[in-house]
């Protein structure tokens, strides 16, 4: 097993790089740069500011550059931030998406686990078509109208959360933003237990424990969810790297800190080091998490194995 | 196995949730939430080139002069100056006693010091150009002399002077901006690309630098070296960065902004009715304007893009798709100017109907009609508001015989484009004035400007903006000169002014001294908050 996470991380590496060479040249091939906006700027000040931050020097040149400082872990300074490093910019934000993330993503989990058992226990009857519908809705109500939903009737109509920031981290300002991140997530994962619920349900070992006179609870939490929750497990890993790097949507609208914005906002500023930054970012999160999922799948089903 | 999974996740999570703790401010603060509709770039006064960074340094520095409530220019770090007979050397008087943060004295070195810092190729200061009327200015900022060489000295001690190259009378109000600001030689000597950090940053104005979370909140305390601190009554202000207007409006109706500098003017209406005198909309010195290639045919015809622009109706587009939060424009220079009276397009008292009727007798002898139409493009960059702006002309100009495209990029594939002299018919821009005075938005369509996008080039303009420089010394008779110049600028018809700005602040009852200006500058130390 050991030796499988080793040589699955060395294969990491040629991916990465292919990844990050893609990135650094794609975003060069977007017009503009990072130094026009609405004043314009003198030939002679764009070149000083081209000069600072080495982007005169031939685009092979500053590629090798890049990677240099990218394998001694510095990403480069920020060119629309540039009292931040693109390191400090995700050493702040990162923790803040990674915890809104990770609370979602637990209470997707439990709660769409949850209601995804209870449907397909009933199914076709009253408590499955309640789960179904909510999880229609859910999933299709997109983030931009539950955040401003949210916002209204918690913070401005009841007084209970606040409407937006991040205050230091403070527990009323999380709820929001973990709400509108989880509730999509809880759709899914609903309906994705459901699904895989129904068919675990009808395998022969359950007949077989069933007919053991084994409990209701015993067949179901022990038996049945182990095999149910391997379609679970495939989904939450790319969702899980999706939700830690955090959401432009909620992030935005809430007023949070966290690094879901950068990915859209250095895009568009063309703040190449910060969309290299993203790229690498996004890329190790799809890579461990991937690898999380090949992990569990081994822990979770006896039939796989990877020696 | 999985029971224990699912304990850790929810024992996880829970604590992630519980991780943060409430901070609750000391009772005796004043503490001021400010909403600025950006995070800056940079707090480094050299470094920053818009409004939103404005508001902030404006609070953490005291330039040689500055500005009061009212955006009036009136002493700063130099209690007084004096102009030679010249009008080409300034010499400042600097503050008695004047110390930055950590202490030290205010010095005419150190404005030496960073005088020549706005100009050293190596700063790739963005508003080095503004400060080229200093003397050899140019010459440093492209490397041909020395940062020494920069025609600025101390005297002694407490007087510093400036040489100019030529009289320039907004010298005095460019000086209110950030780029003039003072920098502490021995932070940035000590500490380099780390002095800008919250508990490095020494500065001299009315406030330090407390906390610096990117896209989150900028604090700032008061600063008891501060000259006039007895009369600075708000001891906290946090500035954060309101990209969502809309979730701003519900922050500020909650009580978690004191103000806001900006609002979804989408929703104005409904904003009125809701916070009556709490939301302030008045004239802000900025121009909406469309950019014409004046270089390349058909619109090398003045008569032509006379026509387009009497054919915009200037009144719906202000009303229908701006909601009156812009003003209709009928000249480059919005009103606002003390002592200048700009030059507003001939056809501005016309009706619209009569514009049309004109514009259409001009389209049609040029040979252009509903079945042989003119082919227009617009450009413009990412903003419904600007989309809604560029699809009403269309429909405009659509019975005249004007077939208009559309084509949307994003501001800095817009601004790219255009800087790269690129191939178009008609460009959306705007100009914010940078200080209070016609040149400010004149100087855009000079024949060698960087922001010339229509590649205006007329030799009229040219020669009345190089004698109202040259009178510099005579304010009234200047700004005769370059109320002349706007006149030939609007009737050749450089750009086709559209909307005057305005500015949009939602203002909390509590909060007295933010002050209404055509600046849209609000010193936290003339503030205080019930």
């Amino acid at each position: 097993m050991l030796i499988y996470v080793f040589r699955r991380l060395l294969t990491a590496i040629p991916t990465l790089f292919v990844i990050v060479t893609l990135a650094f040249f794609l975003i060069r091939v977007a017009p503009g740069g990072p130094f026009n906006q609405e004043r314009g700027l003198s030939p002679e000040i764009k070149a000083n500011l081209e000069a600072q931050f080495g982007l005169d020097d031939p685009i092979w040149l500053q590629y090798v550059h890049y990677l240099n400082n990218l394998l001694h872990g510095n990403f480069g300074p920020s060119y629309n931030l540039p009292d931040f490093t693109v390191g400090e910019l995700f050493a702040n934000g990162l923790p803040i998406s990674i915890q809104l993330g990770a609370a979602a993503l637990t209470l997707a989990l439990l709660v769409g686990g949850t209601l995804g058992i209870i449907a397909a226990l009933n199914q076709n009857k009253a408590g499955d078509y309640a789960v179904i519908a909510t999880a229609t809705a859910g999933s299709t109500i997109p983030s931009f109208v539950i955040a401003p939903v949210i916002q209204l009737v918690f913070g401005l109509t009841w007084n209970l959360l606040p409407i937006g920031g991040w205050n230091d981290g403070a527990l009323l300002n999380k709820i929001g933003p973990v709400l509108t991140l989880s509730l999509p997530q809880i759709a899914i994962v609903a309906r994705l237990m459901r699904g895989s619920m129904i068919e675990s349900l009808r395998a022969h070992h359950i007949r077989t424990a069933r007919a053991l006179g084994l409990s209701r609870w015993s067949v179901v939490v022990k038996h049945a969810l182990r095999g149910a929750v391997l379609p679970i497990i495939s989904y939450a890993g790319p969702a899980a790297a999706a939700l830690l790097t955090g959401s432009i949507i909620v992030e935005t609208i809430f007023a949070i800190p966290g690094v879901g914005r950068y990915f859209v906002d250095a895009a568009l500023n063309r703040d190449y080091t910060l969309v290299m930054g993203t790229v690498v970012v996004i890329a190790v999160f799809t890579i461990l998490f991937n690898l999380i999922v090949d992990i569990l799948y081994a822990v979770v089903d006896p039939r796989v194995r990877y020696d | 196995m999985l029971n224990r999974l699912l304990r850790a996740t929810v024992f996880a999570s829970s604590l992630l949730l519980a991780g943060g703790a409430f901070i609750t401010p000391a009772l005796s603060e004043t503490v001021y939430n400010r909403g600025n509709s950006a995070d800056p770039e940079s707090l480094d006064p050299h470094k920053t080139s818009t409004v939103y960074e404005a508001h902030i340094l404006r609070d953490l520095f005291l330039g040689l002069v500055t500005e009061d409530q009212n955006a009036e220019t009136i002493p700063g770090a130099a209690e007084s100056w004096t102009v030679s007979d010249d009008g080409t050397v300034y010499t400042f008087k600097l503050r008695e006693g004047a110390v930055w943060s950590d202490g030290s004295p205010v010095t005419a070195d150190d404005f030496v010091y960073s005088f020549q810092r706005l100009q050293d190729p190596a700063t790739a200061a963005e508003y080095a150009s503004m400060l080229y009327v200093i003397k050899n200015g140019e010459e440093v900022n492209t490397g041909k002399m020395k940062p020494e060489e920069l025609a600025v000295k101390a005297v002694d001690a407490n007087t510093f002077e400036v040489t100019l190259k030529s009289p320039t009378p907004y010298f005095i109000e460019m000086l209110t901006h950030q780029a003039a600001y003072p920098v502490n030689r021995k932070a940035i000597e000590s500490m380099g690309a780390d002095w800008i950090k919250a508990g490095n940053l020494v500065s001299n104005g009315a406030y330090t630098l407390a906390e610096f979370v990117p896209n989150d909140h900028i604090k700032l305390v008061k600063n008891p070296k501060f000259y006039d601190a007895d009369n600075v009554k708000i001891d906290v202000v946090n500035y954060f960065p309101t990209e969502d207007r809309s979730t701003a409006v519900k922050r500020f109706e909650a009580g978690e902004l004191d103000s806001n500098d900006d609002i979804p003017t989408e929703q104005l209406a409904d904003l009125q009715a809701k916070f009556g005198d709490q939301l302030r909309i008045g004239p802000y010195l900025g121009t909406y304007y469309y950019a014409v290639k004046t270089t390349k045919a058909p619109w090398d015809n003045v008569e032509l893009r006379n026509a387009i622009s009497m054919a915009i109706d200037r009144d719906f587009i202000a009303e229908k798709v701006w909601q009156n939060s812009m003003l209709p424009g009928y000249s480059m220079v919005p009103p606002g100017i003390t002592g200048y009276e700009s030059a507003v397009a001939s056809y501005a008292d016309m009706s619209q109907i009569d514009r049309e009727d004109k514009a259409k007798e001009i389209l049609e002898k040029l040979g252009y009609t509903p079945e042989n139409p003119l082919k227009m493009e617009i450009r413009y960059n990412t903003s419904e508001n600007h989309k809604n702006t560029a699809v009403a002309i269309q429909e405009q100009l659509k019975p005249l015989g004007v077939e208009v495209t559309l084509l949307n990029t994003d501001t800095k594939t817009h601004y790219g484009f255009l800087e790269q002299k690129g191939d178009f018919d008609v460009a959306r821009a705007g100009w914010i004035a940078d200080y209070k005075d016609p040149e400010t938005f004149l100087g855009i369509s000079v024949a060698a400007s960087g922001n010339n996008y229509s590649d205006f080039n007329n030799p009229k303009f040219e020669e009345l903006m190089k004698q109202a420089a040259a009178a510099g010394g005579k304010p009234e008779e200047r700004m005769k000169l370059l109320a002349e110049a706007e006149r030939v600028l609007v009737d050749e018809l450089g750009n086709i002014p559209l909307l005057y700005y305005s500015y949009k602040n939602l203002v909390s009852d509590k909060i007295h001294g933010f002050d209404e200006n055509v600046m849209d500058r609000h010193p936290t130390r003339f503030i205080s908050k019930d």
